[in-house]
């Protein structure tokens, strides 16, 4: 119990500070920065589910991304259409190709399954990057408008898209908190847990591997078109296998498996890498070598970490605490003992 | 007769790991494989499990053709199993790891779960209730709560059952239940077992325990070399020529 409260604190502290921030910096920059962070915890939250909670490395993520992104983009800019109606239907459209390429990939394991869905992200780049006439190629596609009024609600300002990404990045961790604490979920990390296991006590894994995959898909769609309409300009990079690993790391230094990894890794990396903005690409030698040690110390991430610990140090307490029952029961036995032989 | 496997067999490309087997399996009782190393015991859980699909033959639950159904499926219909080693979450608790077991009897889908339904509800109970259930019938209600990390073999034995149990099984396949473990755990394994058939769960295990399964089993099969060499009670077993050529090699008489 204390411990559940103590999350409702965490979660609480979160809200709070994510919703006060604005007040507290009225630096521009910052908020930029903050807003791309929440977009691609988002994206992280998508990959968490699939790869940490069910066991499959999926590397299509950014390609997915993309796909959000550019429908998104094409739905308003070529065919005019309202900013939500688009944003609906490039988070199902994403889901959709998520399935149909989940289908396939699912029937592949372990490395095979990364190895199979990198080349998968890196072909949705590659046709998003060729395709010319429809997604403009190389030069993007420019003048994506923001989302537009809901009743007296206007996004037209820096601030009020910070508040509508993070409405969606709650909704996502609240999604997320719901199926991970949940049979669903406990199916889930079944799967992860063995496969085989899974299947004899009655679950079908190719269902619900799927079933996760266009989740994970629909999630990554959705901090695509999001991307799209807050950046207003997307270009073929935004598909490209870079993303899947920045997005990966993010996941890896906060936890994966973990529910407050995405968020943790994500603000991490994003406000570190900005403030090491001076050493230019060699940010990248202290990443490395960090990272690497992270990955053999902490496979679980800084909250993976900061779980184990805390189980440990209860675990102590406990033990203290049954020691100091059986001493006080000795000792009590033998002043009983003493009594009778008095 | 709950099982029946008529003319079971399965290659693995040149090598015949089981061979035409005719078994069945009598409902209430305690059935055990036994065989040397290699025997395709396991191949033959696997089969009447569903892990693998035979070459050739048929296996019957009830009267049923299960032949081609996938495991999942075939848990479903009541026949549960578990495995030499137990993959356990080790971060999470006992419970927590057990509840999962009676998930195919749920209904509840990816919506219910995010929308927090009345049907979610009732049924994270139902799953909760029927997890304490077995922990209590396999004698773990007290180490319920500890990280499945920090228990000892012979309880993530105890886990394993309860986890198999949990799926409301006619028959319980229980591959070397007692692997690893110490004689006095054993005989606990085996009292459970005989309470499980109490509870009118059908047993079928694979052993290489001898005394252990000459005391516990009503019916033995003996295999080698994917042949079926000897089925009956354990003193046919014990006095079977074969049997004794199997485990000792030559003659019994020498």
């Amino acid at each position: 119990m204390g411990s559940l409260l103590k999350k409702r604190g965490w979660i609480i502290g979160f809200i709070l500070a994510a919703i006060l921030f604005p007040f507290v910096s009225q630096n521009e920059y910052f908020l930029h920065i903050l807003t791309l962070a929440f977009i691609w915890m988002i994206a992280v939250y998508g990959l968490n589910l699939l790869a940490g909670y069910t066991g499959y490395l999926s590397l299509a993520h950014a390609g997915f991304f993309a796909i959000g992104a550019y429908t998104l983009g094409l739905l308003t800019v070529k065919a005019g259409l309202n900013y939500w109606i688009a944003l609906v239907l490039a988070c199902f459209l994403t889901s959709a190709i998520g399935a149909v390429v989940g289908l396939v990939a699912l029937r592949t394991r372990e490395h095979f399954f990364a190895i199979y869905t990198l080349c998968v992200g890196y072909i949705i780049y590659l046709v998003i990057d060729k395709w010319d006439s429809l997604t403009g190629g190389v030069r993007g596609l420019i003048g994506i408008p923001a989302p537009t009024s809901v009743g007296p609600i206007s996004f037209q300002t820096p601030l009020s898209q910070y508040y509508l990404i993070l409405f969606f990045l709650l909704f996502t961790v609240l999604v997320m908190y719901r199926i991970i604490h949940s049979l669903t979920g406990r199916t889930f990390i079944a799967i992860r847990n063995s496969e085989d296991l899974a299947q004899t006590i009655g679950i079908s894994t190719m269902k619900n591997k799927l079933l996760v995959f266009v989740i994970s898909t629909f999630f990554a769609g959705l901090a695509g078109a999001l991307y799209a309409s807050f950046i207003r300009f997307i270009g073929p990079d935004i598909g490209y296998i870079t993303i899947i690993f920045d997005l990966l790391t993010y996941l890896l230094v906060g936890g994966i498996g973990t529910l407050a990894g995405p968020i943790v890794g994500t603000f991490l990396i994003v406000t570190v890498s900005q403030s090491l903005q001076f050493l230019q690409d060699y940010r990248m030698l202290i990443f490395g070598p960090l990272l690497t040690l992270l990955i053999i110390f902490y496979p679980r991430g800084i909250v993976g970490a900061y779980h184990d610990w805390r189980m440990k140090s209860l675990a102590k307490k406990k033990q203290q605490l049954n020691r100091k029952q059986t001493y006080v029961h000795t000792q009590s036995t033998e002043t009983e003992k003493k009594i009778k032989e008095g | 007769m709950l099982i029946e496997t008529k003319k079971l067999t399965k290659t693995f490309g040149g090598l015949v790991a089981v061979n035409e087997v005719d078994f069945t399996i009598e409902k209430g009782k305690i059935n055990a494989i036994i065989g040397p190393n290699g025997a395709g015991k396991s191949t033959f859980f696997n089969l009447l499990s569903g892990s693998y699909s035979p070459t050739s033959g048929r296996i019957f639950y009830k009267g049923k053709d299960i032949t081609k159904l996938p495991p999942n499926k075939i848990a479903r219909l009541g026949v549960a199993r578990t495995f030499q080693t137990t993959n356990l979450f080790e971060q999470s608790t006992v419970l927590d790891n057990v509840i999962v077991g009676h998930r195919l009897r749920t209904e509840s889908n990816l919506l219910d779960a995010v929308l927090r339904t009345k049907r979610f509800k009732r049924e994270e109970e139902k799953c909760r209730d029927k997890a304490m259930e077995v922990l209590d019938f396999v004698g773990l209600t007290h180490v319920r709560d500890q990280l499945a990390v920090s228990i000892t073999q012979e309880e993530k034995k105890r886990v394993a059952f309860a986890l198999a149990l949990a799926t409301d099984p006619e028959i319980v396949f229980l591959d070397e239940p007692t692997a690893g473990i110490n004689p006095g755990e054993t005989e606990g394994l085996a009292d459970l077992m005989e309470k499980m058939v109490e509870q009118q769960i059908t047993v079928c295990l694979i052993e290489h325990k001898m005394k252990m399964i000459m005391a516990l089993a009503d019916k033995i099969m003996v295999l080698n070399y994917g042949e079926k060499i000897a089925e009956g009670t354990a003193e046919e077993i014990m006095n079977n020529q074969a049997v004794i050529e199997a485990y000792l090699g030559g003659d019994a008489s020498a």
